[in-house]
């Protein structure tokens, strides 16, 4: 689903967020992506979803090299992926509904089935009863699940998370982190950047950890737990 | 970045009056996520074509709820528009009128030719006779010399200072008066030369030659109109451009977010320019007002000017065709100014 081959990103001014990454994420794998503040997280999931463009090796998704894609294939592919952010870029003049059912109005839905899949997302996330109401009278926590709601409601093959729990409670945290594993298990590939280590070590995953832009280690998060005890 | 999404923006494009049927959906709900690349025709949108004119029928009022929402800004945006639009649009119903009355007067134009002295009678009558079978000719009439002094003496009032003439110093003259579709400018030209080089005449003389001079100044008015409406249609081209590019600048974070999401540019442009419709739409019913009121308000003096005048003119108001051009250079404008706008600025807005 995301092949990563030595790739290089480059900033203007001569920063090097990403030196020689190169990993593969199986379709309907899961994994997480941690590191130190600066380490890259945030660029490599730019590259995933065609923000940023790599300055050299060759980023492929779905089987899809986005380093030729043309710019106007770019909303094609991220149809594919739905996106999580921390800040949850929600548009707070509309109703969680509406915000929810934005993907499916973009890619041109009927109305009936854009209504059917907005309330089975919200179903999802457990928000059913507040497709009425604006984001701003939500909690945080609440905010986090309408995005994901959003991510999910066009049934992308590709999840991809940046500190989704950024902002939350350990409770909360691990309410989002079992959606996300919800996901996982009806083949979605899962790819969430988080620097909470404890929250990741209760689960069993993959996980990817950079190191100021290189691929410092690729194993399960339980090894992770190892290598800090022992 | 929550005050930037605050406001109603031209995005607001979801279907905010759809009703919700909360009857049997929850069957549908383990479906959404569970088929979630195993099953690419159930994910196949329906009726996509019909989405598609949904949505923009819908962007269409929305984008206009959202003008209707900031009722003084449209206005004013509209109303720049709008005097723009009716001052060509006047100037030109004006002209129209000038040349409408300047018609009627051709009709009455004349051609006449003074004979040389010494020219006998008998073949004046012969050279009438021979110009009224001429193309173009409707009618010949000749005035003798006795005629001629006749009439000087009846209408000048110098007939003492006749007398002490010895002779008659007036030519005999012969009138032609043109046929209707003879009476244009060029064509009277032509006939002008023609019998200017009949042997017997003196001198030819168009009476009408003023006709052709208020031709002339009329045919430099439309030009005029012309590279008037031309300016003031690329003002309101920025008006319409820049009235859009603070639009655009104002919901920045609203257009990352849906391209984040995989929106293409033409679903972002889409409600900027129905926005820009509506502005062009808006102007041009504004101008049609305007002018017709300002039509309105002269006909009354117009009718009574000319009643002094023993005319039956009366000013001529929008004709339907004018109307029409005028809707749609307004609406043509408009779209351009937004289609400009967001052609340029919609490529800076990259989610970073």
């Amino acid at each position: 689903m995301i092949k990563f081959d030595n790739v290089n990103k480059r900033y203007p001014g001569g920063h090097e967020a990403l030196s020689g990454v190169s990993f593969h994420l199986q379709a309907g794998e899961m994994a997480f992506l941690t590191g130190h503040s600066g380490a890259g997280k945030s660029s490599l999931l730019k590259l995933i979803a065609c923000i940023e463009r790599a300055s050299r090796g060759n980023v492929i998704i779905d089987g899809q090299n986005l380093t030729r894609l043309k710019n106007r294939h770019i909303p094609a592919l991220r149809r594919k992926i739905g996106v999580v952010f921390q800040n949850h870029n929600l548009l707070y003049d509309r109703t969680v509904y509406d915000n929810v059912a934005l993907p499916l109005i973009i890619a041109g839905y009927h109305q009936s089935e854009v209504g059917r899949r907005v309330r089975a997302a919200l179903d999802k996330v457990g928000l059913l009863g507040k497709e009425r109401l604006m984001p701003i009278t939500l909690s945080g926590g609440e905010q986090q699940r309408v995005g994901i709601a959003r991510a999910v409601v066009n049934r992308p093959p590709l999840l991809l998370a940046d500190e989704p729990t950024g902002n939350l409670d350990p409770e909360l945290s691990r309410e989002i982190m079992g959606l996300f594993e919800q996901f996982n298990q009806v083949g979605v590939s899962v790819l969430i950047a988080t620097h909470d280590h404890d929250l990741i070590s209760r689960l069993d995953h993959r996980l990817l950890t950079l190191d100021h832009g290189r691929l410092a280690r690729d194993g399960r998060t339980t090894e992770m737990l190892h290598a800090q005890t022992g | 970045m929550r005050g930037a999404l605050r406001s109603n923006g031209p995005l607001a494009i979801l279907p905010l009056t759809l009703t919700l049927s909360p009857k049997g959906e929850r069957e549908h709900t383990e479906g959404c996520i569970e088929s979630t690349m195993s099953d690419k025709a159930k994910q196949k949108p329906r009726g996509k074509i019909n989405a598609y004119f949904t949505h923009h029928l819908w962007v269409l009022v929305s984008s206009l709820g959202v003008l209707w929402r900031t009722p003084l800004a449209t206005l004013m945006t509209a109303a720049v528009i709008g005097i723009a639009l009716a001052l060509p649009a006047g100037l030109h119903v004006l002209l129209q009128n000038v040349q409408q009355l300047s018609t009627g007067w051709e009709g009455t134009a004349q051609m006449s030719l003074f004979l040389k002295s010494g020219v006998p009678e008998t073949r004046i009558k012969a050279l009438a006779d021979k110009l009224r079978n001429w193309e173009g000719v409707a009618e010949v009439r000749y005035i003798s010399r006795e005629q001629a002094l006749a009439e000087f003496r009846a209408q000048s009032g110098f007939g003492g200072a006749l007398d002490s003439l010895d002779e008659n110093p007036l030519p005999a003259v012969l009138v032609i008066r043109p046929t209707a579709e003879a009476a244009e400018p060029a064509q009277m030209e032509l006939l002008l030369g023609k019998v200017q080089k009949l042997e017997p005449v003196d001198l030819a003389q168009l009476d009408m030659e003023w006709v052709r001079r208020l031709a002339g100044i009329i045919e430099l008015g439309k030009r005029g109109v012309l590279l008037l409406g031309g300016l003031l249609g690329l003002a309101i081209l920025l008006v319409v451009g820049n009235t859009i590019r603070l639009t655009i600048l104002g919901r920045r974070q609203e257009i990352i977010v849906t391209k984040l999401i995989g929106a293409t540019n033409a679903f972002i442009r889409r409600p900027f320019l129905y926005t820009g419709f509506w502005y062009g739409l808006m102007g041009a019913v504004l101008a049609w007002l305007l002018v017709a009121s300002l039509l309105g308000l002269l006909s009354d003096p117009v009718s009574r000017l000319s009643f002094l005048y023993n005319s039956d003119f009366s000013l001529g108001g929008l004709g339907l065709e004018t109307v029409l051009i005028l809707l749609g250079s307004g609406i043509g404008l408009g779209l351009l100014g937004s289609w400009l706008a967001v052609g340029r600025h919609l490529q800076e807005i990259e989610p970073t």
